[in-house]
């Protein structure tokens, strides 16, 4: 306990605390949104597999890390869109889309790299680029803070004001009111006039964006390669995080915060004398428990408000 | 009334074959700009199979873990329960065959059979997980799912890595099964085996358990209307928890004949997700058990021509998820050739509305 101790009052954990959640806030924020819409996005975990690839593939073509992360965001667009038009134009199961769009994103990366590098599984053959790194003026020479705020990737510092821009989408502009509309009561939404199929293609296609920023993260900034299935669930924790943050950006930097805090504490756990699996269940497992406790008190909360009705 | 049915029918069938014809379209334009030798790795992709009866008995023993994947994932979309369990239940299921195979000693003809029986109960039990938490808690058995599969996917791992290592080997591997373990073969010349006949077994029992029994019958209700069946008195929790449980099992039962039957050690070192396989199927059938072998060929098919193409050409075969992927979106898609459907519709109501107009 000591040494778990030893190693969480640590600068390098923290900085890395900081460092994991990254891909996780942004897949979770980009599932507040399709959520915030009525739309369940399971495709975040594929969108962002898919963007993670060509950030790559594009840094390495045009030596250009910023038309790499250009590319991952229109992916993800572009992924989005399939699934908003798939589940709203042609009335599929959205689950089942996303479903699709996983299976799509698992494989088709690993055959797209393939044809183009011949290497399977991993791009280390093709000299992509890294996203910069930004010291904070000021900060940086602070003792502890700067050492763990400083220094960042930063798409990093970016996902701050991504949290900000979302935050004041949905409290502070039309569109956000009308994507809440939109998710909470379609049919009212679409009598007083509002294009539903427009505003939740909108809300699905920014879900990808941010899906596939967060794949750019890792193949450009946390890692400087692409490899086979390297989100490892992120957009699938991300589903979970995202009730656990309850639909708000806010939250959704807490809900990630956890993961990251269990994912950071089972990589430093690994020198420790517990076996590796269940180090690397950590994650998994912390995310799920907060997923059960988010949903007993989301149904306590809501027996005691129909009680109240009744009362 | 039957012949409107039967209409409808023959409708689906032409629209899942488009939607099949469309995707092989799809894959196979990817073929022809990707390859260097595309009509060769073309030809291997879609009739390498049937070249040689080995090719062609790969394609059967793919099928056995398929089908009983695809039969766990009919049950569970029966139930309108959308939790993709079944991959932890087939991972975990292989899990515990491989160390039935390996700990326990036993006679020929019963030690598979124990091996399946354990792998079975243990999928059963994981396969309830999700659905309790969601009748308990209210938690989406989605995203529940999703986060267990990781879950068991490292349990398995340790258990491998901890108890039944095979330290002499250079590469992830357990220690050898016992050969009592092994399913006999059943066809001269192949490695295709009695798996495969308990997996068609599975099927006729499945379709039973759907169609012909009490469980199977308020399992369509729950799934059709939740709220009809909570007010004819249905147990909707019983229901579910049975149903997720029998599901499990299947895949826990196809991950231990997948191993007495085709492997030697465990070497699974990432879990084969023949659980999407099982959503497709689920899909491809309508949540109907009588087609799953229709659409477990299918797949497997695809995947042993895949296969083939890539060890003779220069053509990956991940391209079947491209394929998978295609057919998921169309065939999901309820709109897709919804008018054409419509029409027919509207023709055949029609007609029955003069004749019946005649004959009144």
């Amino acid at each position: 306990m000591d040494m778990i101790m030893h190693m969480i009052w640590n600068d390098a954990f923290w900085f890395a605390v900081i460092r994991v959640t990254t891909p996780i806030l942004y897949a979770t924020l980009g599932a507040v949104i399709a959520s915030r819409a009525g739309a369940i996005n399971i495709g975040i975990e594929g969108t962002m597999l898919t963007g993670a690839l060509m950030g790559v593939l594009f840094s390495a073509f045009t030596q250009n890390a910023w038309i790499g992360l250009l590319a991952s965001m229109v992916s993800g667009a572009l992924l989005g869109a399939l699934l908003a038009y798939f589940a709203l134009k042609m009335k599929s199961n959205i689950v089942l889309t996303g479903i699709a769009i996983n299976i799509l994103s698992a494989g088709g990366t690993i055959f797209l790299l393939t044809t183009i590098t011949g290497d399977k599984g991993i791009s280390t053959s093709l000299n992509s680029k890294v996203l910069p790194n930004i010291d904070i003026p000021f900060i940086a020479d602070l003792p502890v803070v700067g050492s763990v705020l400083s220094g960042h990737n930063v798409l990093t510092y970016l996902v701050l004001v991504c949290i900000v821009m979302v935050h004041i989408l949905f409290n502070h502009t039309a569109l956000g009111l009308r994507i809440r509309a939109v998710g909470e009561a379609p049919e009212s939404a679409d009598s007083v006039g509002i294009d539903v199929f427009k505003i939740k293609i909108i809300a699905l296609v920014l879900s990808g964006v941010l899906a596939g920023i967060g794949g750019a993260f890792l193949s450009m900034g946390y890692m400087s390669w692409f490899s086979a299935g390297m989100t490892a669930g992120r957009g699938y924790i991300a589903l979970a995080a995202r009730a656990i943050a309850g639909n708000s950006s806010v939250g959704a930097l807490f809900a990630s915060l956890l993961f990251g805090f269990a994912d950071t504490l089972s990589n430093y756990l690994q020198s420790v004398q517990i076996p590796v699996e269940f180090i690397h269940m950590i994650p998994y497992v912390i995310t799920i428990l907060g997923f059960i406790v988010i949903s007993i008190v989301n149904n306590k909360r809501e027996l005691m408000r129909k009680k109240r009705q009744l009362g | 009334m039957r012949k409107w049915k039967h209409h409808v029918d023959l409708f689906e069938l032409l629209r899942i074959l488009l939607a099949l014809i469309i995707a092989i379209g799809v894959s196979a334009l990817l073929i022809l700009i990707t390859s260097e030798t595309p009509l060769y790795s073309l030809s291997v992709f879609l009739f390498a199979p049937f070249e040689k009866l080995k090719y062609f008995s790969n394609v059967l023993e793919m099928m056995v873990p398929l089908t009983f994947t695809g039969l766990s994932l009919c049950i569970v979309y029966q139930s309108k329960n959308f939790s993709l369990i079944a991959d932890g239940c087939f991972y975990m299921g292989a899990v515990a065959a491989a160390f039935v195979a390996i700990k326990f000693v036993m006679p020929f003809g019963l030690h598979p059979f124990v091996a399946m029986a354990i792998a079975g109960i243990v999928g059963g039990f994981i396969g309830v997980l999700p659905g309790i938490i969601k009748i308990k808690w209210q938690a989406n058995e989605l995203v529940s799912s999703l986060m267990m599969n990781y879950i068991f996917y490292f349990l398995g791992l340790y258990i491998i890595n901890y108890f039944l290592r095979d330290p002499q080997a250079s590469v992830f591997a357990s220690y050898k099964f016992s050969p009592t373990f092994a399913l006999p073969g059943i066809l001269e010349g192949t490695r295709l085996h009695a798996g495969f006949l308990i997996a068609m077994a599975s099927v006729v029992l499945v379709y039973f358990y759907i169609y012909k029994t009490k469980w199977g019958y308020e399992l369509r209700i729950v799934g059709d209307n939740l709220n009809f069946a909570k007010y004819s008195g249905i147990n909707t929790a019983k229901v579910l928890v049975v149903s997720q449980f029998i599901a499990g099992t299947l895949a826990g039962v196809g991950g231990a004949i997948e191993m007495s039957g085709m492997y030697k050690r465990f070497i699974w070192d990432s879990p084969p997700s023949y659980a999407w396989d099982g959503v497709i199927i689920a899909l491809l059938t309508k949540n109907n058990p009588k087609y799953v072998p229709f659409a477990a060929f299918f797949l497997s098919y695809l995947r042993i021509g895949a296969d083939l193409m890539s060890r003779r050409s220069d053509v990956d075969n991940q391209i079947i998820s491209i394929i998978q992927a295609v057919i998921i979106l169309l065939i999901a898609a309820e709109h897709f050739l919804a008018k054409w459907r419509l029409k027919s519709e509207n023709k055949v109501a029609k007609d029955k509305y003069i004749t019946a107009n005649l004959e009144g």
